[in-house]
């Protein structure tokens, strides 16, 4: 049996899915709602990937590499976010980030 | 034939049970972990695609660079996880549903996804023979072409997001001594040195 792009698509959309979800179910969990991110930004990845080889055209390819730029750069710098906010207010809890509230 | 379906299905599986497994595990660090296996496992997935290129720098930049940086933060910052963890129940049934709809919306849509065989014609960039040119070889010979402008800006942003990450994480602790290069070689024998003249048999 073929392999053809609808597997591709299909499991990048699952993935994409589960992102969302594991964002719904850890509303509290900063750290694993930046996972989620990066799960949902590798669904991405695999869908720009999968039609840069099923259309025979390499773009896909190069642009996948720059979500995977911008991938690194947001992690790092969510995680340094966290890393500052933890040492000011000793939790990460997300529903008691609201110090910018009026 | 059966082998590139059979290890698809077995990388696709992976990847998809084990980010389940990141955003149910109950510890952050398996969490972790199970974002690891699932780099790896769409490394595979890309590999199978013939992108090997990018499933090696998924492997290099993912789980050599970010998910380390998550499993560094997990440990060293002192979390109660478990009181994050309350209510993780409560959303379920919204989060599922919203999911559900989301993945029938996205199934349907790939369902009767139709490709024009005119768009292979029309293709930006057509990737050449692979017997030919390798995938990195033409992946660098696009990117360092006709996409430099855009490869400058993709390290901009790195060097912006390094700087912003030592900006944001870097704290000056008071009350460490550090040496000072600059005052040790600037002093001068007057201020360094004190002669005194000492009578003999009495001391100072």
């Amino acid at each position: 049996m073929e392999i053809a792009l609808g597997h591709y698509l299909t499991v990048a959309a699952i993935l994409f899915t589960l992102g969302i979800f594991g964002i719904f179910l850890n509303r509290k969990n900063v750290i694993i709602i930046l996972m989620s991110v990066e799960l949902m930004l590798l669904a991405v990845n695999i869908n720009l990937v999968a039609f840069s080889a099923y259309l025979g055209d390499l773009v896909g390819q190069v642009f996948a590499m720059f979500v995977l730029t911008v991938a690194a750069a947001e992690a790092a710098i969510g995680l340094a976010i966290l890393v500052t906010y933890f040492r000011n207010r000793g939790t990460v809890a997300v529903e008691e980030i609201n110090r910018m509230k009026g | 034939m059966i082998l590139q379906t059979i290890a698809f299905y077995a990388f696709a599986a992976f990847v998809v049970g084990s980010a389940f497994m990141v955003i149910s595990a109950r510890n952050p660090v398996h969490s972790v972990l199970f974002l690891i296996l699932a780099f790896f496992n769409s490394a595979g997935l890309f590999v199978l695609l013939g992108a090997e290129f990018l499933a090696m720098i998924l492997v290099i930049v993912y789980v050599g660079a970010v998910a380390v940086l998550f499993l560094f933060v997990v440990m060293m910052l002192d979390i109660n996880f478990v009181r994050l963890r309350e209510g993780f129940l409560q959303y379920l049934p919204i989060g599922a549903s919203v999911g559900l709809l989301l993945l029938v919306e996205m199934i349907l849509v790939v369902g009767v996804l139709a490709t024009s065989p005119d768009t292979v014609a029309v293709a930006a960039s057509p990737t050449p023979d692979i017997a030919a040119v390798s995938n990195t070889e033409a992946l660098g010979a696009l990117l360092y072409t006709k996409y430099v402008y855009l490869f400058q800006a993709a390290g901009m942003i790195l060097l912006v997001a390094m700087i912003g990450a030592i900006v944001l994480a870097h704290r000056v602790r008071p009350g460490v001594r550090k040496q000072s290069i600059y005052a040790q070689v600037s002093r001068t024998r007057a201020e360094a040195v004190e002669l005194k003249k000492v009578k003999t048999g009495e001391g100072i």
